[in-house]
């Protein structure tokens, strides 16, 4: 698997750290009432097999955080932009 | 028909040609007792249980593919029970005490191979952790020995024990600990099920669940409507998957774990060894291949197969362990699928839907857990109620702060 980060080019999967799913989101809120969101947040997935949205780090590299689109079935990425706040 | 030395000389003299198939490939009835998706170890062994320890016979096993064709039969073979917490050490030791009895109990050769299992440290700080679980593993009632580096040597003399970075000081050793042949363990527990009446229905996938106010009615198969009292879903590796016919989003990715063979050599390591610098850990099949493992690749996937890095990894911990293998040639390598779980630790219990059941989450350690897994999720099944040895392993843990992270790594799966 490479991966071709938007400031780097294409680099070998070994520069590159995986967070994971790039699809949930941090609730706002700190209330007790929103503690079902957070169980969500932290914990639950819905781990397709086939396209997922995901965050990479590339570590070993320019140290920009990554939403990389990528099959999970064939591991082809489809997709890669940096990760900016609220997308 | 009872294995038995008069059989095996029956069989012999006759040429080997009234062997029978050791189970029957029927087709579905229309109801059932209960239905467990998934024909793996832990599915089989779960109908195995219900079977012998409940008297619940009335069950279907469907299997999406061949029996015996999932990560039963992908794993590196390994059993132990060096776990820590007390959420799972009573329930790998129960394992490790059913593995003992299992070819006795099934009447089939599964290889349990004993030969113990030798985890090296390798710095002071190493040594009191180990030290720490050994004496966590023998409080509750299971074997550990500490080592140091002349009973090491004893074990494994070849080992790098004076390497620059990673000097092997010491080791943790379970004895009872060792393999068990894996393909076996699913014959012997589809065979057992079999003769006790248990329909193994093969190349029958599940395609969704019947829920009627709240309670679960049947399964949706390839091979149309099953009706079902209840259903145990024991599918890792695509838990997810098969969780979402029913509503359900789990605490769960999908991971790889490749594992190694090398081309048969003579006999070189008679235990199973972990390195305690890095991730490497192998074996010596009975064919004479060292089979070899390490860390997963880290990111969600459910290809079956790996990529180069991790390969790479772990040829460089085998290499610092031991730099005897540096000549040997690999003669293949796999991919299994994981169900990655949140704290590192599996689920077996009930779900918001009356009658479903879910035993999940197994991480890379499942096959080890193979019998404890079926004792308990068979129980669950039964009574409805908890088994005491997985009472820990809830689904609601993640939401009560209840987890069980042996590694203490948090919510992050890659690094469990």
């Amino acid at each position: 698997m490479r991966i071709k980060c938007p400031y780097c080019g294409e680099r070998g999967l070994e520069e590159f750290s995986y967070r994971g799913d790039a699809t949930v989101k941090r609730p706002e809120s700190l209330e007790p009432s929103a503690a079902d969101a957070w169980v969500d947040y932290v914990y639950l997935r819905d781990n397709p097999a086939g396209l997922h949205k995901e965050h990479w780090h590339h570590s070993a590299g320019c140290h920009s955080w990554l939403v990389v689109t990528r099959d999970t079935v064939t591991h082809e990425i489809v997709g890669v932009e940096p990760a900016r706040e609220g997308s | 028909m009872r294995y038995s030395l008069g059989s095996l000389l029956a069989n012999a003299v006759t040429g080997n040609r009234n062997w029978k198939p050791v189970w029957r490939e029927p087709e579905p009835k229309a109801q059932y007792d209960v239905v467990i998706v998934g024909g793996g170890g832990h599915g089989l062994a779960t109908a195995h249980y219900l079977a012998k320890q409940h008297g619940i016979t009335n069950v279907a096993v469907l299997e999406k593919s061949y029996l015996g064709s999932g990560n039963i039969g992908r794993n590196t073979t390994i059993v132990r029970s060096n776990y820590m917490l007390p959420g799972n050490e009573p329930f790998y030791e129960w394992s490790m005490k059913l593995w003992e009895g299992l070819e006795q109990d099934l009447n089939y050769n599964a290889m349990v191979s004993q030969r113990g299992v030798l985890n090296v440290f390798h710095s002071d700080p190493q040594r009191d952790a180990f030290a720490r679980r050994g004496n966590s593993m023998l409080l509750h009632g299971a074997d550990a020995v500490m080592l140091d580096r002349e009973g090491v040597r004893k074990l494994v003399p070849f080992v790098d024990f004076d390497n620059a970075r990673f000097p092997v000081r010491g080791g943790l050793f379970q004895p009872r600990g060792g393999t068990v042949r894996h393909d076996a363990v699913a014959w012997g527990y589809a065979r057992s099920a079999d003769s006790r009446g248990v329909d193994i229905i093969q190349n029958c996938a599940a395609t969704g669940f019947r829920v009627e106010q709240g309670r679960i009615v049947g399964v949706e198969t390839e091979k149309g409507f099953i009706r079902a009292k209840k259903v145990g879903v024991s599918v890792a590796g695509s838990s997810s998957r098969v969780a979402q016919m029913a509503g359900l989003r789990l605490p769960i990715e999908a991971h790889v774990l490749q594992a190694f063979v090398t081309e048969g050599i003579k006999p070189l390591i008679d235990v199973v060894m972990t390195f305690g610098a890095g991730h490497f850990y192998v074996s010596q099949s009975d064919k004479g291949g060292l089979v070899f493992g390490g860390d997963i690749d880290g990111y969600n996937t459910y290809a079956q197969r790996g990529n180069l890095p991790v390969v790479e990894d772990v040829a460089e911990g085998g290499m610092a362990l031991m730099p005897i293998i540096g000549r040997l040639r690999v003669l293949r390598s796999w991919g299994g699928l994981l169900d990655m779980s949140m704290d590192g630790s599996p689920i077996i219990d009930t779900t918001h839907i009356d009658g479903l059941y879910l035993n999940a989450g197994w991480c890379y350690g499942g096959f080890k857990a193979t019998p404890a897994a079926g004792w308990c999720f068979a129980h669950l099944i039964a009574t409805g109620q908890p088994h005491p040895y997985a009472a820990a392993y809830r689904l609601d843990r993640f939401a009560t702060g209840r987890v069980i992270d042996e590694k203490g790594m948090g919510a992050q799966p890659n690094l469990h």
